[in-house]
């Protein structure tokens, strides 16, 4: 990082820390799971983010508490960088009554209203368009809201990929469709699942901006990401930003991921680690000292201990409740 | 006999003579419009609802007084009209999702049961998801295969949803506001044979709450529990019926979620039998929950077995006379309703 002025560095300095403690949190919340899911004490089963973290962190940053995301099955990273407590988020991976859904949505199902957060998905890729919906919503109340849809290489197969972001390009909706290329949709390699790899390409078939951009490096995607919540803030709508990057686990935890990918290729991945890479160049470029990223470690390992354990000591749904709110009720 | 498969031009009934008559289609708009003025969260999408008013006249007039901010006709592409929906309604819209043959409504199902459906439980009741998704449904002049079906029972299956299924030109108005005042996502369902029927419709403001079913005539016999176009097929069947000495009561359901249980069983109560005429398939449909529930509350009430009278299971077919033969007709009602009555006497 270039030197300028002070000001311009304390500014740079605090951006670094801010995208540095999101990934971070995110690493460390899903190493908690992990081993929380390890320990047998879990229902379900979770997917992990680890790898993916600079997307979620370097989007998020760019984003206020009243625009909206909507996620995937892989979604514990953007839900925690949109501002879902994470005592919030690990309790409801425990499905416990403490967490962000009650309990009742799990892994895939995170909701908090209170930072727009429209939900982590089963299903690939409705967000799209319930993002495309929200930003839709934004451009008829006449707010400046814009909307994020999160989605995989997987994803930008199905056919919501093409009905959403041709009627949003139409309608010139405030949304940014991100599509975390990890070149993988479970154990399809993308080169298998599509003639054209490069999905940012795709954003010509609609008319709209299409930008690749390292999704290892948070400050690349950062910026890209800048530019098009500015666009469609303004009113220039929406834009396809494809990252490429990589999860360093398996589709989903148990699933060890190396029948269908070479070891070779997760150990050059892992060298390409977001979290390296913003501590380095940081250091590098002595804008941040290693003492300043050892002290978030340390916060974030507390923050992440006692969600565990908040998590671990929050109580089941009862039967009581269990028919509540099947219907929306004003009463409620 | 004839012109058994005619719909009649008129609902007109006793207590409302005098009232101003409009059709079924401009009673919906009507509906909609008043909904739309009261609240600037409503707003609607779909093909063709546009400037051209709807392939059925159901949104005639909407997009000329609310603009195209409001009113926007969308691209063939269901899925993305129903996810826009709920992402809308997560924001705080209230969409009106316009998908016009109900047969499409299936290109969008994920959405449809997946997301709306769900939410709002799965948040715990932190989203709602105020959403009307509209469509025609029913076979019409050969429509097809395509462009006939009645689903009603696949929503109704889902919980989380509502489905109304308004069968006249007063029940359309009153019942598609009160589906606009839901904050639930509301499936409605009206009959594409339906949209040039002409009924009486007051020009004031009313609604028609969800879960009350209309007796549309009363009778001591049998009781024909029905919706949609054939209420009034049903109708047609009781007045020749009644010439023969079968005093037959009509239910029309209005609502299949929820469903009007009492004004059923009460019915069944005074005439021990059971009758479910559906213009959709008899398996796993309306007619079987109906019918369920009837055996279940008050088997002791039933003095012969349940008839379902559905169409008949086959895809639906262009062949005029196949098709008729398919779907209930009058003359089908009655025969089947006066061999009923014959086991008994």
């Amino acid at each position: 990082m270039k030197k300028s002025s002070r000001l311009k560095q304390d500014q740079d300095k605090e951006l670094v820390l801010s995208l540095y403690r999101k990934m971070v949190l995110i690493r460390e919340f899903e190493l908690k799971a992990k081993e929380v899911f390890r320990s047998g004490r879990m229902p379900g089963f979770i997917h992990v983010y680890i790898g993916e973290e600079a997307v979620a962190a370097g989007v998020c940053e760019q984003l206020r508490q009243d625009d909206y995301v909507a996620s995937t099955h892989r979604g514990h990273g953007h839900a925690l960088a949109k501002g879902i407590e994470p005592r919030d988020a690990m309790a409801e991976l425990m499905g416990v009554v403490t967490g962000c859904s009650g309990g009742r949505g799990g892994t895939m199902h995170l909701y908090d209203p209170e930072v727009g957060f429209l939900g982590s998905n089963g299903v690939v890729p409705p967000g799209i368009l319930i993002a495309a919906g929200a930003g839709l919503s934004a451009q008829i109340r006449g707010t400046d809201q814009v909307a994020v849809a999160f989605f995989g290489d997987g994803g930008s197969n199905n056919g919501a990929f093409h009905e959403g972001l041709n009627m949003a390009a139409a309608w010139n909706i405030p949304v940014i469709f991100v599509c975390e290329n990890n070149l993988y949709a479970t154990e399809m390699p993308f080169s298998k699942a599509t003639k054209n790899t490069n999905v940012a390409s795709r954003a010509a078939a609609y008319g709209i901006p299409g930008i690749q951009v390292d999704g290892n490096d948070v400050m690349a995607v950062y910026e890209k990401a800048g530019e098009a919540v500015q666009r469609a803030r303004e009113g220039g709508g929406p834009t396809l930003i494809e990252c490429l990057t990589y999860r360093w686990f398996g589709h989903h935890e148990g699933d060890p991921g190396i029948s269908y990918r070479t070891k070779q290729e997760i150990a050059d991945w892992k060298e390409r680690d977001p979290i390296k890479k913003l501590r380095n160049d940081s250091v590098t470029g002595e804008l941040v000292t290693v003492p300043e990223f050892q002290q978030i470690d340390e916060e974030i390992k507390e923050v992440l201990k006692d969600a565990a354990e908040f998590a671990l000591a929050s109580p089941l749904e009862t039967e009581s409740t269990a028919l509540d709110h099947v219907f929306y009720s004003p009463a409620d | 006999m004839s012109h058994t498969n005619v719909i009649s031009e008129s609902f007109a009934e006793p207590s409302m003579a005098g009232q101003r008559v409009i059709t079924y289609a401009q009673a919906g708009v009507e509906g909609v419009r008043e909904e739309m003025r009261l609240n600037p969260d409503i707003f609607y999408i779909g093909q063709g609802i546009g400037p051209r008013g709807g392939n059925f006249q159901q949104s005639r007039g909407l997009w000329e007084e609310f603009g195209e901010a409001r009113v926007r006709d969308t691209p063939i592409a269901e899925r993305a009209q129903t996810g826009f929906g709920v992402g809308a309604a997560l924001a705080g819209s209230h969409p009106i999702i316009d998908i016009v043959f109900m047969d499409f409504t299936l290109e969008a199902m994920g959405e449809i049961v997946q997301q709306a459906s769900t939410i709002h439980y799965i948040s715990n009741g932190r989203f709602k998801v105020p959403m009307m998704l509209r469509a025609a449904g029913g076979g019409v002049r050969s429509t097809g295969p395509h462009h006939s079906h009645t689903f009603w029972s696949f929503f109704a299956h889902i919980p989380g949803l509502k489905v109304a299924v308004p069968s006249t030109p007063y029940d359309v108005k009153g019942l598609i506001k009160t589906a606009l005042r839901d904050e639930n996502p509301v499936i409605f369902i009206e009959h594409k044979g339906l949209y040039g029927s002409k009924g009486p419709v007051p020009e004031e403001e009313y609604l028609i709450p969800f879960g009350e079913a209309r007796i549309a005539c009363s009778g001591k016999d049998v009781t024909l529990v029905t919706l949609g176009l054939m209420v009034q097929r049903s109708l047609d069947a009781a007045e020749i019926l009644q010439k023969s000495g079968v005093s037959v009561e009509v239910i029309d359901l209005r609502t299949l979620v929820p469903l009007d249980k009492q004004t059923i069983l009460r019915s069944i109560t005074k005439t021990g039998r059971l009758v479910v005429v559906d213009e959709a398939y008899a398996s796993c449909g309306i007619s079987a929950e109906v019918a369920a529930v009837v055996a279940s509350e008050a088997l002791d009430q039933l003095d012969a077995p349940i008839i379902r009278i559905c169409t008949r299971p086959a895809p639906h077919t262009f062949s005029p006379s196949v098709d008729s033969y398919l779907v209930p007709s009058v003359d089908r009602i009655v025969e089947e309703v006066s061999d009923l009555m014959g086991k008994k006497i």
